[in-house]
């Protein structure tokens, strides 16, 4: 197998390693460097966090992700930036030193983490003197659990370090080099253990057809899960993310619509700007979706492909009428997503196929969309119920109206009675009463650890409440706008 | 011949400045150093290890480096909670790469139960199972997967039966850890039956899981006699020396146990550590090499303990005014499979079960109900928590009955003079403080013009609902087992000047290393930087107690203060004795590094490095130990009665939240605190223990829910199923101060006060708020069920109970 050749923290290294090791365990285990912690293994405490840029990327930047789920041979040709590069010529880097002064560590066991998320929000933020806002705050930190201080003194630290003597420029510099490319070897035939990274959709193809059996692999946000705590050998691996197809937003039409085709491989971060400008309700989800860490790593196609009953783009996608594009080396082919998705984790993705492209119709200026996430905890948080609905008021009726809910079912589904019973409908309760109770014939969820069967068929009841109200009282405030909007 | 080192006489300019910087008002403040816009390496800092926590310096268990033959254990858990192992096949196992040694029950040279205080824990599975989680077996190989990969081999057949998972239903048919305790004062029946109004309610109150971010580990060392070294994440060294002793069949003398630090304790680590220690050092005997023992998050999760869930009950009689005149309280702590330190829990739940009011004539009963789930054990507050819930549920409960704000009931039932002893016989000393706390809070936060504005509010909102609540804590000082409250100190001078002082304590985070070393500086006169601290080592300060019960700087610190006083008292005789230029005795003192005698023209000043070193010449002996045991405590188990507590400590929190009674989800607005610790040792640590207690007791009632199956395995076993805080769930606006001005009465530590566990309960002023919030939906008049976690499902489904339905 390939040496893996990237930079850490400036400086050079060559490692060789099996294709199932993470960052988290090359530091840790093989390079005997243990600032990086392991807190869960699974990608939801952040003790982990390490920080990777591209420097052959046309803007290099630093972003945070768990090391303890990530690959170490998608290090190949990254700078990786750990709690123990931080420190230049004997001083802190501001974000360290923020930490010291504002009593942001008790135990320290979290502490290298937050200050690998404070580290990229600060080399992020190095044009603007302005103060974070409290939403770019959340959305940097969520991602790292703290058991002892109560966050209180990160906030300060997060606030209180751009205003620290700016170091100049000298991190950037100094861990941004350049390494010589080194171009991806095809495994050989009948290799059992390989980490392969094809560099064009056709490569994938191929490769996929040879070997299909091999994980496909990007942001591996779920599939590292298998390694980690089920123990399960990941030996095969097909690594998506060196295909630059897969990793474009390009505007486009189908079918005489309008819209955007989103590549498999584009990650949530990638995403937001997009969904910021056209889909706001779909943004503030995505807010609410994983950690910075994981938006840094998950990707759309893999949230498709993962076909988890309770993924959060699925409903939303459902209910904006997407389209999946799956490819293989004999054809591609464009289905709609609901056709997508068969059974319980199960799809119409054949074993020679890969995911590539997902088509997102731009919404109708007319069009109203809401998105509507419940979950335990606020951010960072699987969804127990989540609710996506579109819809436009034609003389005061409803028409084309879509909902798609998750959590309710085996797979991510459309509520086609509730649909039906609204369609046409002007705003009265009893039409609503009406989808209420079709939407209790469109679903029959379950029991498990994020919430009960009866919670979750009131929660989606009360959630077509939700939308009456958003109707027919427009004046007044009917959900708390830090969680929906 | 030994030569002495060069001193530099000359550091106290740069001290002076250092002096400049200080802020603060406690006793020790002047050695928080003011924050300034940078910050060099080697300046003083907070936490004594703040600089290598944030570089990624300080080391943890897993972090230590290990000889390359070391061996890393894997543990074979049951996935069944209750039955009888009737085959354990490891054949396979033993075969898997990597694999060196397997071991099980038989293979235990000493002892096999490792019970903490009661016997009932086995090591590992003889045959009858527990609980799911059960330490079947261990493993151990040269890589920790392999380790991992080759238990997933073994062959267990389990004659599986239905396992009790109901505390309810296991107290009633005296299905019980430990005996029923009962604490009994005056005529309650008499009360019950001629009170003004009655009322009686029922709560569960959820357990809670540690999620200390470093999970249980262990190195474990093999000397060249017949002993061990253990490195241990672990609140309880000597226990765990006696522990791992025992199970090798050994003297305690061969066992060092060393604690650095740990990633987070919480009372998960106090006897829950010692299971792993116990496991590896077998394995360190068996094969000679140094074994690493760390349980991966999911793992921790199944074999470890949780704070207790509870079922309480209460039923009390109130006159018209809504004060309390008796009654009676049943707590049912479920304890999980074995004793553990469920006794004391217990017990402390039934002393917090009144928290800040006089509850009148009164019985308390607490039961230790046994079940089949993972032995419940200590977390910050130990009992306490749960029993304070029932009776701030009932403070609800009444002021909905009586129509009056809860706010007013509670302050009528306060401890006032008159109503000042406790349903255990103790008097409640220093209670005006808690009035005046309250009532300063209750200005400061305006909770009456906020009340207003809240019931304005939801008066016109029909989704949206605000909720208000301002709830107090009152807790007591003391390990309830007396002899725990004691601590040794060893406290060495170098002939440098420098200072090491070890102590009984153990730093989870809390900040005690810092404060010890503070206590150390300020008796000898020196500045932080000249006293280091290392390990707590169990060969260093023997016999310790666990850092627990908030206790660690009350007793360590008054060792550790026991220890520089008796030093400095040798080094000032001795100079008044040795120098010729006749120092006076009298008045003599260490400050700023020096020994100054006499005032004005007669002071004469000796720099301490200079003292040091003509003592040591002088063969004065520059060593010295400290001891201490907490004074006047005593309680008598079979009256119920006593005075369990050196003191208690006073807080009180206002929480407003706002509720969506569409979905359940909710926001917590603002929080106000004020908080009680006497004179503050520093101000910066112990705000960081007030607002991480009060955050973690926030948790605990809000999104942390432990769900089991219905055959008693574990659900919620990693944080993508359990959700403790996160950086979002800070409450926008978090106003936290300290009570000024109100020194113990006691005589602590520099009158201080314990803080570690007190802020914990000022969480369930949002869990009050909450039920504030749904209550509106009655217009005050009910007082809605909300057992906790109060996660959103359980908010909405109270709420779905209450509103009025637009649709």
């Amino acid at each position: 197998m390939a040496n893996i050749e990237f930079f850490l923290n400036g400086n050079p290294r060559q490692c060789h390693v099996a294709p199932d090791t993470s960052i988290l365990t090359l530091l840790r285990e093989h390079l005997g460097i243990t600032g990086t912690k392991e807190g869960c293994a699974s990608g939801d405490c952040g003790a982990c966090t390490v920080a990777i840029a591209d420097p052959d990327a046309p803007t290099p930047a630093y972003i945070s992700i768990n090391a303890c789920i990530t690959p170490a041979h998608q290090l190949q040709g990254k700078s990786l930036m750990t709690v123990e590069g931080l420190e230049l010529n004997g001083q802190l880097h501001p974000a360290q030193a923020a930490m010291v002064e504002c009593h942001g560590s008790q135990c320290g066991f979290c502490t290298p983490g937050v200050v690998m998320s404070l580290f990229t929000l600060h080399e992020s933020r190095t044009e603007t003197s302005e103060p974070p806002t409290s939403e770019q705050l959340e959305a940097a930190l969520s991602g790292n659990l703290c058991r002892c201080t109560g966050y209180r003194p990160i906030r300060d630290a997060a606030l209180q370090m751009q205003s620290l003597a700016q170091p100049s420029a000298l991190w950037h510099e100094a861990s941004l080099p350049v390494l010589s490319a080194q171009p991806p070897v095809a495994p050989d035939d009948n290799a059992e253990c390989f980490f392969y990274q094809p560099a064009s959709l056709e490569d994938l193809t191929h490769v996929r057809a040879r070997y299909p059996d091999a994980r496909l692999i990007a942001g591996g946000t779920d599939l590292w899960l298998e390694a980690t705590q089920q123990l399960t050998p990941l030996n095969q691996l097909i690594d998506i993310t060196g295909v630059k197809a897969l990793s474009v937003i390009e505007t486009a039409q189908l079918e005489g619509q309008e819209g955007w085709w989103i590549g498999a491989g584009v990650t949530y971060s990638q995403l937001e700007p997009l969904l910021n400008a056209h889909f706001p309700a779909f943004a503030h989800l995505l807010h609410r979706l994983g950690s910075r860490q994981i938006r840094n790593r998950g990707t759309l196609g893999g949230n498709i492909a993962n076909a988890s009953p309770i993924g959060d783009t699925p409903p939303v996608l459902l209910a904006l009428g997407a389209v999946v594009e799956l490819a293989s080396i004999d054809q591609t082919r464009q289905l709609s997503l609901e056709d997508f998705f068969l059974d319980y984790k199960r799809t119409a993705l054949a074993a020679s196929e890969v995911v590539s492209r997902v088509f997102i119709p731009r919404l109708d200026e007319h069009v109203k969309c809401h998105v509507w996430k419940l979950s335990k905890r606020r951010e960072d948080d699987i969804s127990a119920v989540l609710g996506a609905f579109t819809y436009r008021l034609e003389n005061e009726r409803l028409r084309d109206v879509r909902i798609a809910f998750g959590g309710m079912a085996a797979i991510p589904k459309r509520a086609l009675k509730a649909e039906q019973a609204l369609e046409g409908q002007l705003i009265t309760a009893d039409g609503f009463r009406q989808a209420q109770a079709a939407l209790s014939k469109d679903f029959s969820p379950m029991d498990d650890v994020r919430g009960s069967a009866r919670y979750r068929q009131q929660a989606a009841a009360n959630l077509i409440e939700r939308l009456y109200l958003t109707l027919s009282s427009p004046g007044q405030e009917v959900m708390l706008h830090a969680y929906a909007h | 011949m030994r030569t002495l080192t060069r001193l530099d006489t000359d550091s106290r300019h740069a001290r002076r400045e250092l002096d400049d910087q200080i802020k603060g008002d406690g006793p020790l403040a002047r050695h928080t150093v003011a924050n300034h816009g940078q910050c060099h390496a080697g300046q003083s800092s907070v936490h004594e290890s703040a600089e290598k926590h944030v570089t990624g310096k300080a080391a943890y268990i897993d972090d230590l480096a290990i000889p390359a033959d070391a061996l890393h254990v894997a543990l074979g858990l049951s996935p069944v909670a209750y039955g009888t192992l009737t085959r354990l096949n490891l054949e396979t196992v033993r075969q898997a790469p990597g694999v060196i040694d397997v071991i099980t029950f038989g293979d235990v040279p000493g002892h096999t139960d490792i019970g903490p205080v009661f016997p009932g824990d086995p090591i590992f599975v003889e045959s009858d199972i527990s609980y799911a989680g059960q330490c079947l077996f261990a493993v151990a190989a040269t890589s920790l997967q392999a380790a991992r990969r080759a238990v997933k081999l073994a062959i267990i057949d389990i004659d599986e039966r239905s396992a009790r998972l109901d505390p309810v239903a296991a107290a009633r048919c005296e299905e019980l850890v430990r005996p029923t305790h009962t604490q009994e004062r005056g005529d309650w029946q008499s009360v019950l039956q001629q009170a003004d109004q009655i009322i009686e309610n029922d709560l569960f109150v959820g357990g809670q899981e540690h999620f200390y971010l470093e999970g249980q580990a262990c190195v474990v060392l093999p000397t060249e006699d017949e002993g061990v070294i253990v490195h241990t994440s672990n609140q309880h060294p000597s226990e765990t020396q006696k522990l791992v002793a025992e199970v090798l069949g050994i003297a305690f003398h061969a066992v060092t146990v060393e604690v650095r630090r740990m990633g987070g304790g919480f009372g998960g680590k106090e006897t829950q550590a010692s299971p792993w220690a116990c496991i590896a050092a077998i394995i360190a005997r068996r094969t000679g090499k140094a074994v690493r023992l760390r349980l991966p998050r999911r793992e921790d999760m199944h074999v470890t303990g949780k704070r207790h869930p509870f079922h309480n009950r209460y039923r009390l009689g109130f006159d018209a005014h809504g004060v309390i005149q008796g009654g009676e309280i049943s707590l049912i702590g479920n304890c999980g499979y074995s004793p553990d330190l469920s006794d004391a829990i217990v017990d402390r739940a039934m002393f917090h079960a009144d928290n800040a009011y006089s509850l009148g004539d009164v019985r308390v009963t607490g039961y230790r109900a046994r079940t089949h789930t993972a032995s419940n054990t200590a977390f910050r507050g130990f009992g306490g928590p749960q029993g304070m819930m029932i009776i701030e549920a009932a403070m609800d409960d009444i002021a909905r009955h009586t129509g009056v704000d809860p706010l007013t009931v509670r302050k009528r039932n306060l401890y006032r003079e008159g109503r000042d002893v406790t349903h255990y016989g103790q008097t409640v000393d220093q209670c005006q403080l808690l009035h005046n706390l309250i009532d300063k809070l209750e200005t400061d936060s305006e909770y009456w013009s906020r009340r207003e504005t809240v019931r304005h509010f939801n008066a016109s909102s029909t989704i949206i609902k605000k909720g208000l609540a301002l709830t107090p804590v009152k807790f007591g000082i003391s390990f309830t087992a007396q002899h725990l409250n004691q601590a040794g100190a060893l406290l060495h001078v170098y002939t440098d000047g420098s200072v090491m002082i070890s102590h009984g304590g153990t730093e989870m985070g809390q900040g005690l290393h810092t404060k010890i070393c503070q206590v150390v500086a300020l008796e000898l006169g020196l500045d932080l930087s000249q006293v280091r601290i290392t390990a707590t080592r169990t060969d260093k300060v023997p016999n310790t107690s666990p850092t627990a019960a908030s206790s660690g700087a009350d007793l360590n610190g008054m060792a550790a203060r026991d220890a520089a006083c008796k030093l400095r008292e040798r080094l000032l005789d001795f100079a008044a004795a040795h120098f010729e230029t006749g120092l006076d005795r009298e008045g003599m003192r260490l400050e700023d590094g020096m020994l100054v005698a006499g005032l004005g023209e007669s002071e004469h000043r000796i720099p301490w490095g200079e003292l040091v070193q003509t003592a040591y010449l002088n063969r004065i002996s520059l060593s010295e130990k400290g001891f201490y045991a907490t004074p006047l405590i005593h309680y008598n188990r079979a009256s119920g009665q006593g005075r369990p507590f050196y003191y208690y400590a006073f807080g009180a929190a206002v929480s407003e939240v706002s509720v969506d009674t569409l979905t359940g989800e909710y926001l917590v607005d603002r929080v106000d605190i004020l908080h009680d610790v006497g004179n503050s040792l520093n101000p910066a640590i112990d705000i960081g223990q007030v607002e991480g207690g009060f955050i973690q007791g926030m948790g605990w009632l809000t999104t942390e829910e432990l769900k089991w199956s219905d055959k008693g395995v574990l659900m919620s076993d990693g944080p993508a199923t359990y959700k403790i805080p996160t950086f979002g769930d800070l409450p926008a606006t978090f106003n936290v101060s300290l009570l000024e001005g109100h020194p113990n009465s006691m005589a602590s530590l520099y009158r201080s006060k314990a803080v570690g566990e007190p802020p914990f309960m000022l969480g369930i002023s949002v869990w009050s708020a909450l039920r504030d919030a749904l209550s509106s939906l009655s217009d005050y008049r009910v007082s809605p069920r909300l057992d906790t976690p109060a996660t959103p499902e359980r908010v909405l489904l109270a709420a779905q109970a209450l509103r009025v339905k637009t649709l």
